[in-house]
């Protein structure tokens, strides 16, 4: 009953601190969708690289947030941006990189090789294939691990309050401070629930950018001729 | 049209260099269908793919149209050449339409241009467009799939087409079905089509000629019904296997076999006529015919011996009657059936034709054997 009252209080303060949160992962992972899709495709060219590219990805989400978010300080502290905003951001990209990247170069490489064979029989160039055909049908995939990102990145963003970037961190870390468990459980609920909206938002993106020819269920109709 | 030089594919491997394709010549004509023969690895779908360059030739030349296909982009070359393959590939993600205008489209042709042109060739392939040029590739079934990957194939008109095994995944019932509509499609369009398969029958009934691989070489390039009659070895042989005669009914008309000159009788002769015609041709029968001269039955000679009255009194109904236009298949097919050791051939119009004996059949396809005796060998 207090933490309600306590919310009902504090909604503006909520909703100022839950828009720092979104800021921070959406521009992110929108700047990871940018750099990690291109890395994707990229190595299904090689597949060295793509292991080498994976492994890399995979140790950076093995990094303990705090930990990533402490080396962001004095690395960025050279351009005098040591923390606040633009640390979380980076620090948020890194992490998104492995779902992003993995999934859209686990999409693009199981492309059905009969769609690349005969779209090069066709004449498709390269980048007509890519554009027309391998990204359209991966788009689904490459969405998922857009989820992925965010989800895992709005839990990882709470965190981000101890080096000054705000989000809804501060009501938890303000709350296990101060032993008020009534921002303890603001902060906490208003990060699952915004998790919560960003999975199902993205998944109707996700919906709506998958060509209708995927979306349909595989012969409908069996009429032989 | 399509001219093979010499060419001659290695590929890399373990155990050294392979050959998939060893100096390999042939020369498909202008509107002909010549089918790619062997067993599996034997190299035929590399020298297909050697022709769109999809794989590129380790030495020799390939020329469509009397030009070099090494002077073109390999891009543009295949844009100029049709494809089709046994998985279909036709691209989940676009609509019926929007798969068969992908060639126009790299073409740069003109939108409703390459629409109007879909919709024509799904007529052609008998897919009503109202209802399949929004329908997607998932919605369709695997006949209906491989018909429009050849319309997709025949969108922007090329002169040549490129088939790796289009029929291959398709239920035996339709692939007969599709088989007959594409050779329709090819009377009318006349397409050069470089045409692969495994299936000695799909060849026999789909090549006017065929090529014959086995481990990279060609073996034997000729007309189905030379291959059938006169294999080179005994690798040819096997391969087409030891009833190839009767493969070759398939290939024959029933027309040439026919007895054109087989006489006939009206209904109301009387049965002196029939017993005098029968024996001035040497047959033990006589067909019957109407006034429009449609087969009504037919007169055993042992029937009218010692009888008397009209034809129509004693005529017996006849069991079947086969067309000119049919294969010697058809006919062999129906005298097992019925148990007879002739028919009654009919012309388009129903008319009476002849007929077409047993005998006859037998003579005809053992002609071949008897001028060429050592051929055969």
């Amino acid at each position: 009953m207090e933490t309600l009252t306590f919310i009902l209080n504090n909604l503006p303060a909520i909703g100022q601190r839950t828009l720092e949160h979104v800021s921070i992962v959406g521009v992110a992972v929108g700047l990871a969708i940018l750099t990690g899709v291109p890395i994707g495709i990229a190595i299904t060219q090689n597949k060295r690289a793509a292991d080498i590219v994976l492994y890399i990805a995979a140790m950076i989400m093995t990094i303990p947030s705090i930990a990533l978010f402490g080396l962001m300080i004095p690395i960025l502290s050279q351009i005098g941006q040591g923390i606040g905003y633009l640390p979380a951001v980076i620090a948020v990209l890194l992490y998104s990189q492995l779902p992003i990247i993995r999934n859209t170069y686990t999409a693009i490489t199981n492309v059905d090789p009969a769609l690349r064979e005969a779209a090069r029989g066709m004449g498709m160039a390269p980048l007509q294939r890519l554009s027309q055909v391998e990204l359209p049908i991966a788009v689904p995939v490459i969405m998922a691990g857009v989820r992925i990102a965010v989800v895992i990145n709005i839990g990882i963003t709470a965190i981000a309050t101890y080096i000054g970037a705000g989000g809804l961190g501060a009501f938890i870390s303000r709350g296990i401070s101060q032993t008020d468990s009534r921002q303890l459980i603001t902060g906490a609920l208003a990060v699952s629930l915004l998790a919560i909206f960003a999975d199902y938002f993205l998944l109707w993106v996700q919906h709506r950018l998958t060509p209708k020819g995927l979306r349909l269920a595989p012969a409908r109709m069996a009429r032989a001729t | 049209m399509i001219k093979l030089d010499n060419v001659t594919k290695a590929f890399e491997t373990q155990a050294g260099a392979a050959l998939a394709a060893d100096r390999v010549s042939f020369e498909v004509a202008a509107g002909e269908i010549c089918v790619l023969l062997g067993p599996s690895g034997c190299g035929k779908t590399t020298t297909l793919k050697m022709v769109n360059r999809l794989v590129q030739p380790t030495s020799g030349k390939i020329y469509i149209n009397g030009k070099d296909t090494d002077a073109y982009d390999p891009v543009e070359l295949r844009r100029t050449i049709g494809y089709v393959i046994q998985q279909i590939g036709l691209f989940p993600n676009m609509t019926v339409e929007e798969n068969i205008c992908v060639v126009p489209k790299l073409l740069g042709w003109d939108m409703n241009k390459a629409r109007t042109r879909a919709a024509e060739l799904l007529s052609t392939i008998n897919l009503e467009p109202a209802i399949f040029l929004k329908r997607y590739p998932k919605e369709l079934s695997g006949g209906q799939q491989q018909r429009v990957g050849v319309a997709r194939a025949l969108a922007a008109d090329p002169p040549v087409l490129l088939m790796d095994e289009p029929f291959g995944a398709i239920d035996p019932i339709n692939r007969e079905v599709i088989q007959d509509e594409f050779l329709k499609i090819h009377r009318r369009l006349k397409k050069t089509v470089m045409f692969v398969s495994h299936d000695i029958d799909e060849a026999v009934k789909m090549a006017d000629k065929v090529a014959i691989f086995r481990s990279g070489k060609l073996e034997q390039f000729d007309s189905p019904d030379n291959i059938l009659a006169h294999p080179i070895n005994e690798f040819i042989a096997d391969f087409v296997g030891t009833d190839r005669t009767l493969k070759r009914l398939r290939l024959v008309k029933v027309e040439s076999a026919a007895h054109a000159g087989a006489p006939r009788v009206a209904a109301e002769d009387r049965l002196e006529r029939a017993t005098s015609l029968m024996n001035e041709h040497g047959q033990e029968f006589i067909v019957m015919v109407d006034a429009a001269g449609r087969p009504q039955g037919y007169l055993g000679l042992d029937i009218c011996r010692g009888q008397e009255g009209t034809a129509a009194e004693f005529g017996t109904r006849l069991p079947a009657t086969v067309g000119l236009d049919e294969d010697l298949r058809t006919a062999v097919s129906m005298m097992f059936m019925f148990d007879v050791p002739w028919l009654t051939c009919v012309d388009e119009n129903g008319l009476y034709a002849g007929v077409v004996t047993q005998r006859g059949i037998t003579r005809l396809l053992g002609d071949t054997y008897r001028d060429a005796p050592k051929r055969a060998a």
